[in-house]
């Protein structure tokens, strides 16, 4: 006699897909203020409820409230909004650059752009970024020089990467941006090695390593945890939960099981989950996480919820696997507008100023793009030599030899 | 100068760069507190600290992705992967990586990390302790790949290898490293200790990366190998009686063809002999450029003798090692060809 059933496979399916109306029912999300704040040097075991709430500050009024809410000065919170808008243009203005067929391809960070922005400001010189390929915002609220960002992206004459990286993905040591590689997930047990080295040198920098909640599912995620819990480098590992991996819902990187933070509880890594449309917890949070490693208290994960607005990339329709109104339905709004409302709350900010500063930065988008359009689009202006420089140090003979071959 | 084996000396060659240099570190499994599963790190983390000599997670891409970061930050890592056969999970981070990071930043980033790795069969290893993966890595554009045979080569070669600013795959052959093996496993092992190619200076020397050296000059033939290979081609010489050149590549990439096209030229004929198996192996890579470059010189096809298609067998190893005397053979068949 057989006393069991047939099995069943479970395949996770998102809540609803094209055609149906957005539903966040299921999505909790707690009251501005109300989860609390300990101490930087607190224990992992002590902190495991804040890896399945969320942390946030700006009240749906644009108040700052509770524990995590602390005073940011006044330059920081203004260059923040103006970042935000700033990469928000600069995202605009590659769009229209692809659709001219003036480059290949782009990816925005469109509802994204306060945590890589809020987590900048966090940062000190000579700390290093381990991102991904949407956090162009680290770049954006830096010196980058945005002209030299899309000459990158058209891949012509001045790109600083000679036309050997596909567009969006940029590289600055100088700006503590580690190159971006189309390979998911190498970076962050890069970032985890980076920060070893930092402690091996009796260093005071740190690192902050970025993933996104699809590429959670890659070894190398496994990889960074356990070589952050085992030696305890000064290391943020974050993770951007967007709730999409391309046309793959968090789910099917198993965030249907439990929270993405949670993943670090059982490295003895202590998590936070936030509210990563919401500047000031992105800010707050961040350097809480930058003080622990500063402090030699160790790594500090934390899962950024957030949601992609924009399609994957330019070679994406998200209406052919999701509700087209999903992102307004995003529970937790705009991050450009909660920190514009709280501006205008604390009298930072008016709306004259934000459509002005709008209208600022897509000028400034679109002349930098004009100048950069004058360096080649496409390819146009990269030099046949650039192939085979830097594969090694010095070119090796065969390298020479296939250099001479294609008369460069 | 002193006798070393080639675990003294691969020692050796860490020790001297460690101390020269407090930016190397030493990492890998069981490579810190217990001195590595061949001793080849043995006495390191008592003299330099466990801050520059440590154990690690089991975890090969952690390992090679974590010694990334490192070289990233600033230090030159010398890494260890306890056998080639388990390199396989750390090769996204080799390839996509170690290999990429100076190109993809146009050397805005740079990644000076040497990744040992012991290889090679002969020791009844069976399927997972004793492939030859290098073609795995020669054809990867930014890496270069080092095979030493000796203990004077090996010292030399990782010293150059730490040094080198670009990453450097570091194959040490385990059946090589108490002795060196010519195949004759009916024989007693013979030991580096009384060996002329033992003899290794103390201190810090380095060797060129990308040249080979000639092991035997000869006239009849040219065989190219590396590894334990060499050894087994001397004894094939020994016992045919054929007067072969027999050239140690050392370094496979970059290739030293200068040094094999002018033995070809020379001899008319090539063997390309190695223990990985047969079909787009290194060997495959050598005969095209034999082929290319000595193709009016050659007098006969070019020849390869390798491991057979198959993964490699526990009880049938001497059926699968091409020993001396299927060297022999096919030598004898290379030099008599018309």
């Amino acid at each position: 006699m057989n006393d069991y059933g047939p099995l069943s496979f479970k395949v996770p399916e998102p809540p609803v897909r094209p055609g149906d109306e957005p539903d966040f029912s299921d999505f909790e999300v707690p009251k501005a203020g109300t989860v609390r704040k300990p101490g930087v040097d607190t224990d992992a075991n002590d902190i495991k409820d804040l890896a399945t709430t969320m942390i946030r500050v700006l009240s749906r009024e644009g108040e700052a409230v509770g524990p995590w809410a602390e005073e940011i000065d006044k330059e920081t919170l203004l260059h923040g909004l103006r970042s935000m808008l700033r990469t928000r243009a600069f995202d605009e203005r590659m769009m229209t650059l692809q659709r001219q067929g003036k480059t290949s391809f782009y990816m925005k960070c469109t509802g994204e752009e306060a945590i890589a922005i809020g987590q900048q400001l966090a940062l000190s010189e000579g700390d290093m970024n381990f991102p991904t390929y949407r956090q162009q915002g680290l770049l954006l609220c830096q010196d980058y020089p945005v002209v030299d960002m899309i000459c990158q992206n058209l891949s012509n004459a001045r790109d600083p990467l000679h036309g050997r990286q596909l567009p969006v993905l940029y590289s600055s040591k100088k700006h503590g941006f580690f190159t971006i590689s189309g390979n998911l997930g190498t970076q962050y047990i890069h970032a985890v090695g980076w920060a070893m080295a930092s402690a091996i040198k009796g260093d005071t920098k740190i690192a902050a390593a970025w993933i996104g909640d699809g590429s959670t599912a890659e070894s190398d995620f496994h990889a960074a945890l356990v070589n952050a819990s085992v030696y305890q480098p000064p290391v943020v590992l974050n993770i951007v939960n967007n709730q999409w991996a391309i046309s793959s819902f968090q789910g099917i990187a198993g965030g249907d099981q439990a929270t993405f933070a949670e993943r670090a509880l059982g490295y003895g890594i202590p998590s936070l989950r936030v509210d990563g449309n919401d500047f000031m917890a992105v800010h707050a949070v961040s350097k809480w996480a930058i003080e622990r490693a500063r402090r030699n208290l160790g790594p500090t994960m934390i899962e950024w919820v957030t949601y992609r607005v924009a399609p994957h990339s330019t070679s994406d329709d998200p209406s052919k696997y999701r509700p087209r109104e999903e992102s307004a339905a995003w529970p937790l709004g705009d991050p450009v507008l909660r920190l514009k409302n709280h501006l205008i709350k604390i009298g930072l900010w008016t709306e004259e100023r934000h459509t002005q500063a709008e209208a600022e930065f897509d000028e400034e988008m679109r002349v930098a793009a004009k100048e950069a359009e004058s360096y080649g689009v496409m390819g146009g202006g990269a030099s046949a030599r650039d192939i085979f420089e830097d594969v090694y140090k010095e070119m090796p003979p065969h390298l020479i030899a296939q250099r001479q071959k294609l008369g460069v | 100068m002193v006798q070393m084996t080639m675990i003294e000396a691969i020692r050796s060659a860490m020790d001297v760069t460690m101390e020269r240099d407090e930016n190397v570190v030493v990492f890998g499994e069981d490579v810190g507190y217990f001195g590595g599963v061949f001793r080849c790190t043995a006495g390191l983390q008592k003299k330099y600290g466990a801050s520059r000599v440590f154990d690690s997670p089991i975890n090969e891409s952690g390992i090679v992705g974590a010694g990334i970061g490192m070289a990233v930050y600033g230090l030159r890592p010398c890494i260890e992967v306890q056998f080639a056969d388990y390199i396989y999970p750390a090769y996204d981070q080799i390839v996509s990586e170690a290999a990429r990071i100076r190109y993809r930043s146009a050397g805005d980033f740079t990644a000076p990390i040497t990744i040992r790795s012991p290889v090679g069969g002969g020791i009844f290893g069976g399927q997972t302790h004793s492939q030859s993966p290098e073609a795995l890595f020669t054809h990867v554009s930014g890496l270069k790949t080092v095979v030493p045979s000796t203990p004077y080569d090996a010292k030399g070669l990782l010293i150059a290898s730490i040094e080198d600013d670009d990453p450097v795959v570091f194959f040490e052959h385990k059946r090589l490293y108490n002795g060196p093996f010519d195949g004759h496993h009916e024989r007693p092992a013979q030991n580096w200790t009384t060996h002329p190619l033992g003899n290794v200076p103390e201190g810090h020397y380095t060797l060129p990366i990308g040249k080979a050296a000639i092991r035997r000059e000869g006239s009849a033939a040219t065989i190219v190998t590396y590894g334990t290979m060499c050894f087994v081609a001397e004894a094939a010489v020994q016992e045919t009686g054929i007067d072969a050149e027999i050239i140690d590549l050392r370094t496979l990439l970059p290739l030293d063809i200068e040094t094999i096209a002018q033995s070809v030229t020379k001899t008319g004929r090539c063997m390309v002999l190695h223990e990985a198996t047969l079909t787009s192996g290194f060997g495959a890579e050598i005969a095209a450029q034999v082929q290319e470059n000595c193709f009016y010189s050659l007098e006969a096809p070019i020849l390869r003798v390798t491991g057979w298609d198959t993964p490699y067998p526990h009880a049938q190893e001497w059926d699968y090692f091409p020993g001396p005397a299927r060297v022999g053979r096919e030598l004898k068949e290379l030099t008599e060809a018309m």
